[in-house]
């Protein structure tokens, strides 16, 4: 390592969420959707002295073979109401909503997160999402759906306009753009942070070029070291042509963890949250998800299927794709016959194998070789478990990370933008 | 012993927009034990106030009692989010939302988003009662044990528990169900503001969804027509609150106050629209709730959890369970009346 100082952590927590991450089987698993169980996570992340908390949003419930897919957590609550209430039990702590830009409009949105930024006193973020299908289109007045080059060119676009009405402290906007052309007037002064912090989370070409423009925060899915640093390297190296420094953008993957008294108690316990995240069905969902066909009497403990997956079917609707089938299916057949490992037991090694699993010792060091290395600039933390699945993570990682002087043993700032250590945004 | 009635304030205040002075006054008015309070809101540039949700949800965990009623407008929103972010002020405030359906008849507010020009008045109140349907629906499509959590079976919803809207109308369609399960009242508490003689398609709305309409009428004899009027087409399950100043600068006004409303009849009870929301609520929940209260016009304390429950409204069964009773099923409801499930609250 260079005599540089030491890279300070960042540190987000993300409300579990509606995919098969979320174990709602163990008995310790509480309400997706009682203010209680938000309110619990948030005061944790804020005992942990943590910059942000965050809420994902899915706009239309997932979809397999037509029916409403039924194994994972379903439900979930509007995240900006959510982040207003928690703002009333929270003092310090961010709070990041994942808000699509496009079904949603940018007065009404810049409105919005404005409000959000005032009345938690400079707190507020935004996460940028672009997905869109016709598929989730079908619960909105705009229907239809953008191709992938014109999510971006929205995305971006709203963005900018965005940042004109916080700008504008109250003054009219006139904006006429290739997707908007609009003119308004906010009701609200310019918000505490000048600009609610901006968090992007696509990992495509056209995403990393929108992150390096726009965004303060990258919400990354290297976890890894290696591919880390990769992406690290490819994303920072961008900002120059936007007249940003490196600084100006920090990369947060999301990671899963899991702790032990032990290594070998944490690498047991990682098992046992495997298994209990990948049922017998919920194997077979994942494989229809790479074949698209219906594979409802396939055994999962079984080998694969012997049939190739069937290209672009429109079998599973609401999802992220994890890929290209047929590559995806090779390297499936590759390691199902190198280890010699049935159908489900396949889909545990392949599908969300946490990121970090040890004694608090052994992650918090590793959390910071990827921070020093960078590798990251922090880590935004998905749990098993709703609501207590930090607590553990707050009450024995903190303490180290603190102790290792690479992460704030006080809240030295008031805005979220000051927990992250971005520069003020200039305006009028 | 004289009927309790029910009260209601607006908390709007020009200018403000941190969440201490929102939090002040509602706290003023759960010390009054009003029924609810309201936020008026608009896309327009004045006055400089935040979105109006997002206010009464940023002061929900520092309230316990008293409903929570943001005007929210269905002119260029997109109903789904209406229908999620309510049912989600009514999961954050543990059973207070309602909704002040309002709509966006300017210029400016068209020009604001740019997706459509500025309609007539009766078009707008049509499409807001489209998107009353539509929120309703989406409380609705999850019924309410939905959520299963059956370990044996890996299950965590049974999903012929949640249900499609397929709403189809002339200005949207929404597939649904709902991302949000049902809210805990059911149904938020739906509110519209009427005059005595207001347009057919506001009043169509208020009769057909409303569950408390804020009446504004000229006088007390014509508050008495109107609310006659709209209970003979929407039943006795609508909470008819008129509109009333309230300006409180002494002791004379909160007696004369105090006088003016144990002396009208006809209505349930009454929308106080402060002057000067600071001291004009913290002076009702002093001189004149006191004087109510001795009065048995007013309850001494909150007596329910939800707003439903303050105001005396059942919880309503989702319109997509078999239940027993035949018709909680829903059929489609003729237009100026309601349809068999909303009338058997």
């Amino acid at each position: 390592m260079t005599g540089r100082p030491l890279k300070q952590i960042h540190l987000a927590a993300h409300f579990p969420g509606v995919n098969n991450t979320t174990v709602w089987t163990d008995p310790a698993s509480r309400s997706q959707i009682e203010f209680s169980s938000f309110r619990h996570l948030a005061e944790t992340a804020e005992r942990g002295k943590f910059d942000f908390f965050f809420l994902a949003e899915g706009l239309r419930l997932r979809e397999v073979k037509g029916r409403i897919h039924d194994l994972d957590v379903v439900g979930r609550p509007e995240s900006i109401t959510v982040l207003n209430a928690l703002a009333a039990v929270t003092d310090r702590l961010g709070l990041a909503a994942t808000v699509n830009a496009t079904f949603n409009e940018p007065y009404e949105l810049a409105r919005r997160l404005a409000s959000l930024d005032h009345l938690s006193e400079g707190r507020a973020a935004w996460n940028v999402v672009t997905s869109s299908d016709a598929f989730t289109g079908e619960n909105f007045r705009r229907g239809g759906y953008l191709d992938r080059a014109d999510r971006y060119t929205r995305a971006a676009e709203f963005v900018r306009l965005a940042r004109e009405f916080w700008d504008a402290d109250g003054a009219e906007v006139s904006h006429a753009g290739p997707q908007f052309d609009v003119t308004g007037t906010l009701s609200l002064p310019r918000p505490p942070q000048g600009h609610p912090v901006v968090i992007q989370a696509g990992d495509s070409e056209e995403g990393r070029e929108f992150a390096a423009s726009a965004a303060d925060v990258v919400f990354s899915r290297h976890s890894t070291l290696a591919a880390g640093q990769a992406f690290h390297t490819d994303v920072k190296r961008r900002l120059a042509a936007y007249g940003r420094k490196p600084d100006e953008l920090k990369i947060m993957p999301g990671v899963t963890y899991v702790l032990g008294d032990t290594d070998a108690d944490a690498h047991e316990r990682a098992a046992e949250i495997r298994r209990a995240q990948v049922g017998p069905r919920t194997a077979i969902a994942f494989l229809e998800q790479v074949w698209g066909v219906d594979l409802s009497d396939h055994d999962p403990d079984g080998p694969l299927p012997a049939a190739d997956p069937v290209p672009d079917s429109a079998l599973v609707q609401g999802r992220t794709r994890l890929g290209d089938p047929l590559e995806i299916a090779a390297k499936w057949r590759a390691t199902a016959a190198e280890k010699n490992l049935t159908t489900r037991e396949l889909v545990i090694e392949l599908t969300g194998r946490q990121s970090f699993i040890g004694s608090a010792r052994t992650v918090a060091a590793q959390l910071d070789e990827h921070v020093q290395n960078d590798a990251a600039d922090g880590f935004i933390l998905v749990p098993h478990l709703t609501p207590g699945g930090l607590d553990d993570f707050v009450d024995q990682v903190v303490p180290l990370l603190q102790e290792r002087g690479v992460f704030r043993t006080e809240y030295t700032g008031r805005t979220l933008r000051e927990h992250l250590g971005l520069p003020s945004p200039g305006g009028r | 012993m004289p009927r309790q009635l029910h009260f209601s304030a607006a908390l709007d205040s020009p200018g403000h927009v941190r969440a201490g002075h929102y939090t002040a006054l509602a706290l003023a008015a759960e010390r009054a034990t009003l029924d609810f309070v309201t936020l008026d809101d608009s896309f327009t540039a004045a006055p400089h106030r935040p979105d109006a949700l997002a206010a009464l949800a940023r002061l929900a965990p520092a309230t316990g009692r008293v409903g929570l009623v943001p005007a929210v407008t269905t002119t260029h929103t997109e109903p789904f989010h209406t229908s999620i972010s309510v049912n989600t002020l009514d999961w954050v405030s543990e059973g207070r939302a309602g909704w002040l359906v309002t709509v966006s008849g300017t210029e400016e507010e068209a020009r604001a988003f740019g997706r459509r020009p500025v309609a007539p008045p009766p078009e707008l109140w049509a499409e807001a009662a489209d998107a009353v349907e539509v929120a309703a629906r989406l409380w609705d499509s999850w019924e309410d044990d939905a959520e299963i959590r059956d370990v044996a079976t890996g299950r965590f919803v049974d999903r012929d528990k949640l249900h499609y809207t397929d709403f189809q109308g002339r200005y949207f369609s929404v597939r649904g169900p709902s991302i949000t399960p049902r809210p805990p009242q059911g149904r938020p508490v739906v509110v519209v503001a009427l005059n005595a003689d207001d347009l057919p398609e506001r009043t169509a709305l208020a009769t057909r969804y409303a569950d408390v309409v804020l009446l504004d009428a000229p006088g007390p004899e014509a508050a008495r027509a109107a609310a006659d009027r709209l209970r003979l087409q929407a039943g006795e399950q609508l909470r008819i609150l008129l509109r009333l100043g309230l300006a409180l600068p002494d002791a004379v006004a909160a007696d004369a106050l105090t006088e003016r409303i144990a002396g009208t009849g006809g209505v349930d009870g009454f929308h106080l629209v402060p002057a000067d929301p600071g001291r004009d609520l913290a002076a009702f929940a002093d001189r004149v709730a006191p004087a109510l209260r001795a009065r048995g016009l007013l309850r001494t304390a909150y007596t329910g959890r939800t707003l439903r429950d303050h105001l005396g409204l059942a919880r309503p069964a989702s319109r997509y369970a078999a239940g027993p009773d035949p018709v909680a099923a829903a059929a489609p409801a003729p237009a100026t009346t309601r349809s068999p499930a909303e009338v058997s609250r």
